[in-house]
Order: structure tokens, then C-alpha cells, then sequence
């Protein structure tokens, strides 16, 4: 894999840093008027997600790291891996619980996720930012509130508990984002 | 629009403060046979394809105007100004254009102290700043810190406590130079430590750290060196300036050993700096001045490229 200078360093470059693959989130070169100059740098850990500093001396060589993004289809769930597919290749890579993590509960079958690979193994699954599902279980007896009070829990098909407002029934599907894990709507059938 | 009007107003006030205090505006060349010696600054350079003598000639565009300044103070022996652009290789990011501009002056006669109330003037003459508050090198650092950057054992403690942290952790391991350990921990330490609506002088850097500025008669450890810092941006360094020759061509050699040791290519001496300091400089303060930062200061905007008309991304 090659090696990057700090000069090339920009937001979404992927670096090995403490034996893990990095992106990078932010850069800034700090230059003192007279002195050294170095990077300021926020990178993610794409395994454990955390973000941490760090700061290189300006014009330093870092082992880039093999990373890929995969825009793949969800399959199914064999109960030890999760199966996606590439639409246009129909290739299948399979992701383990460690990658797919807490996206889990957002996969939704023909849905297309992001799969970043690290040397061909995926270490994360991103699902789309939003999502369609069904409402499994849900108390019936709240009625008439349109907004603001809250609403109530409601168990999807997956598993995901969100807020609903009080109108949502049982069977109903609504769309949720993701990211935030909030409710967004109901879809019509 | 309106940013393009404001930096014109801003020219036009610093010249106006110079004019009021009878400064001789002057416009050196940029292009010039010397580089900087300065370890940590590399020159852009051009060439001519037939210079004087019909010879290709190889110029560096100047990081600064102190050279070509200096020899003028030197023939005149007048305190002098000058608003500049200048160019620096290596240096892009949020407060940093390869091309920028300068306010760079010189007092004739002016100790430090003077010279600072002085840049403390010109930054209220332009913007609603309080007065500067000053501090030195070490006393803020003692009081950010814990420890001393003048003695070797503080210097160890910054090092060692540099080697901690996670995020200066790995490049430590490996760092050897005092002043880079000082200038990191600064960086990470001091500067936000800093107030950021009044501006902040330090005064007597390290020795080590003096760039061309006189040692300290009184205190050998330090130079009459001063930077300013406002509203966390490094806008201004100063010094009571080196006049004498001989220490002059030492600090000359000092940069090019440490050019040698940083693997950079070593720059020959300006020898038209060198005979002005012979012909004798008259004893001065100068400072330079980031005017694309002031006007970042006055716009309270956070990137050089919004108040430049075009920055390197799009020149």
C-alpha cells in the first residue's frame, strides 16, 4: 500500500494509524512563524469508530490504508453472517456481527448499504439513511394526539424501537432515519 | 464586494497611521539572488533567462522584505515601512496561503517595549482591540505548564508529557529537538490558554528560538524576540534587531546546519545583507505583521481564503 505525505493529507484519505485503518476527518497545518510546522489531524477508527487526534511533523510519510467503500444490496441473514450483493456485478460479500454492528437493525432485504472493506474483510456496514419499516407491536389504546406530546415506543420488524407519534397502528409501515433513529412518517401501502 | 472594499480600507488606514507618524513608506523587490536561511521557510524560486550579464539567473521570491529592508536601513538609517506581498513554498491550510501580505516596519531607535506599544497602536487604530497585554516566553508557559522551557529538566518534563498524550504520542517518540518539543507544547498547551479578545505579546523567546533577534543583554537564556497572538491567531513577530555582522554570519551557519540536519538544501548567506550590517546598522526595532490575518481579525472571518481575492485554489 502506498505511503502518504502529510501534504497530501485531506478529508476522507484512509491511513493505518496503531495498526487500525483511518479516514481522516479533518487537517490543518500548523505553522509557527518561526519553527517546525506540523499537522493537526482528526481521524475516525474505522473498526472501533472512534474519532482521536493526533499530529504529525509536517512532511512525514504514514502507511495508507486498503480501504474500499461498496454501495451493496442487504440479502439475508444465515444466521452467523449477513449477505449483500453487488446489483451490477452479483458478486456477494458476507459481513460478520462485529462489522455490521449496529446497523443490524436497519437492514432491510434489496436495500443498498455502504460496505467499507479493509483488505477485502468488511469492517463496517452503513445503512441508508432512511428506512422503511413495518410496525410490529405498538400500544393501540392511545389515540387522537397529532404531535407534540411525545408519542409512544413502537417495535419494528426488525427489532429497532422508535418513537411514534400516538396514531400509529400495528402493521403500519413508517420511515425512519437511521442516523438518528427518529421517526419520519408513515408510508402509504 | 463588501471584503474587497474592507481590505482596501484596511490598506489605506495602516498606510494612513504611517504617514501620521512621519514612517517612510518603501516597496523593495521581491525577486531576489538570496534566499532565507531560516530552517523551517523555503523560498519559492524563478529564473531569468538572460540576467545583467547575459547569463540565466536564478531568483527567490522573498518570504519576507527583512533582507532588502535592512540594507535600506543600513544606506538611511530611517524608520521605514512596507505593505508586501510575499510568497512561502509548503504553506496551505486555513490561516496559511502560499502567497500573502505583510506589514512589516522598522523603528530606528525603538527598544522592544516601544515597538510592541507601538503594534498594540496600529491593531486599535484599526480594529476595537483593547490595549496589548505582555508576557514573557517563560512566565507563560510556567503559568499554562508547570514547567520551565528555559531549563533542561522543564524542557524533559514537556518532552516526557508529550510522549503521554495520544495524540503527540508516536511523533515524540521519535522527536529530539528541544524547540520543536517547545514549539508543540506551546501549540497545545499555551496557545489556548491565551486570551482571544485582547491581544497577547510574548516577549523572550529561548535563545534557541531568537531567529534575528538580539540575545538579551541581562538574561543570555533569551532574545529580544516578540510574537503576537489574537483572537488564537499568530499575527505578528518582532525583534530588537541583531546589528552586529559577525553574530549576524553565525546565526547564517546555525540555519544551514540545521537546514542539514531537517535535509533541506542549504542557502548561501545573503552577502548584501552581511555588508549592510558591516557598513553598520542603526540600532532598531522591526516587527512583521500578517495583514491577511489582521483583516481575518477585523472580518472576524476563520480562513485566509475568504478575505484574499483569490486564494491558491483558484489563482
Amino acid at each position: 500500500m502506498a505511503n502518504y505525505s502529510t501534504n497530501e493529507f485531506k478529508g476522507g484519505l484512509k491511513i493505518m494509524q496503531d495498526g487500525e485503518p483511518c479516514s481522516i476527518v479533518e487537517n490543518e497545518m500548523v505553522k509557527p512563524g518561526k519553527g517546525q510546522a506540523f499537522n493537526r489531524v482528526k481521524i475516525r477508527k474505522l473498526i472501533s469508530g472512534k474519532v482521536v487526534e493526533k499530529t504529525f511533523k509536517s512532511g512525514e510519510s504514514v502507511e495508507g490504508a486498503d480501504v474500499i467503500e461498496l454501495e451493496l444490496a442487504y440479502l439475508y441473514n444465515d444466521g452467523e453472517f449477513w449477505h449483500f450483493m453487488n446489483n451490477e456485478t452479483f458478486e456477494q460479500v458476507a459481513a460478520d456481527a462485529k462489522a455490521v454492528s449496529d446497523a443490524e437493525k436497519w437492514l432491510v432485504e434489496q436495500d443498498v448499504c455502504t460496505l467499507t472493506l479493509w483488505e477485502g474483510n468488511p469492517i463496517n456496514v452503513q445503512p441508508p439513511n432512511f428506512v422503511e419499516l413495518e410496525v410490529t407491536e405498538t400500544d393501540p389504546g392511545l389515540k387522537g394526539d397529532t404531535a407534540g406530546t411525545g408519542g409512544k415506543p413502537a417495535t419494528l420488524s426488525t427489532g429497532a424501537v422508535v418513537r411514534v407519534p400516538l396514531f400509529v397502528q400495528i402493521g403500519e409501515v413508517i420511515k425512519v432515519d437511521t442516523r438518528s433513529g427518529e421517526y419520519v412518517s408513515r408510508v402509504q401501502k | 464586494m463588501q471584503t474587497l472594499q474592507q481590505r482596501a480600507e484596511l490598506m489605506r488606514q495602516i498606510r494612513q497611521f504611517f504617514y501620521q507618524r512621519n514612517v517612510l513608506e518603501v516597496d523593495t523587490p521581491l525577486l531576489a539572488r538570496h534566499g532565507v536561511t531560516d530552517p523551517h521557510l523555503e523560498n519559492l524560486t524563478t529564473a531569468l533567462t538572460a540576467g545583467p550579464d547575459g547569463q540565466p539567473l536564478k531568483l527567490s521570491l522573498q518570504t519576507s522584505p527583512e533582507y532588502a529592508m535592512k540594507r535600506l536601513l543600513a544606506q538611511y538609517r530611517t524608520s521605514i515601512f512596507q505593505l508586501s506581498h510575499v510568497f512561502r513554498d509548503d504553506e496551505i491550510g486555513r490561516q496559511h496561503n502560499p502567497e500573502f501580505s505583510l506589514v512589516e516596519w522598522y523603528r530606528v531607535g525603538f527598544n522592544l517595549v516601544e515597538l510592541i506599544a507601538e503594534v498594540s497602536e496600529l491593531i486599535q487604530y484599526v480594529t476595537d482591540a483593547p490595549p496589548i497585554i505582555a508576557h514573557t516566553y517563560q512566565e507563560i508557559f510556567v503559568q499554562c505548564t508547570g514547567w520551565d522551557p528555559l531549563q533542561g529538566e522543564g524542557i524533559s518534563a514537556i518532552h516526557r508529557h508529550l510522549k503521554t498524550r495520544t495524540d503527540t504520542r508516536d511523533w515524540m517518540e521519535k522527536e529530539t529537538d528541544p524547540d520543536t518539543i517547545l514549539q508543540v507544547a506551546f501549540n497545545l498547551l499555551v496557545e489556548p490558554e491565551l486570551p482571544s479578545d485582547t491581544p497577547v505579546a510574548i516577549t523572550h523567546f529561548p535563545r534557541s528560538q531568537a531567529a534575528l533577534a538580539r540575545v538579551c543583554p541581562e538574561d543570555e537564556r533569551v532574545s529580544l524576540r516578540f510574537e503576537i497572538y489574537y483572537h488564537g491567531i499568530e499575527l505578528a513577530n518582532g525583534y530588537d534587531e541583531l546589528t552586529d555582522t559577525d553574530e549576524q554570519n553565525r546565526r547564517f551557519v546555525e540555519d544551514n546546519a540545521k537546514r542539514r540536519q531537517l535535509q533541506r538544501a542549504e542557502r548561501t548567506a545573503d552577502e548584501y545583507l552581511l555588508a549592510a550590517l558591516r557598513h553598520g546598522m542603526p540600532p532598531c526595532s522591526g516587527v512583521a505583521l500578517g495583514f491577511d490575518r489582521l483583516l481575518m481579525i477585523a472580518l472576524n472571518k476563520d480562513q485566509i481564503s475568504s478575505v484574499v481575492p483569490f486564494s491558491i485554489a483558484n489563482c
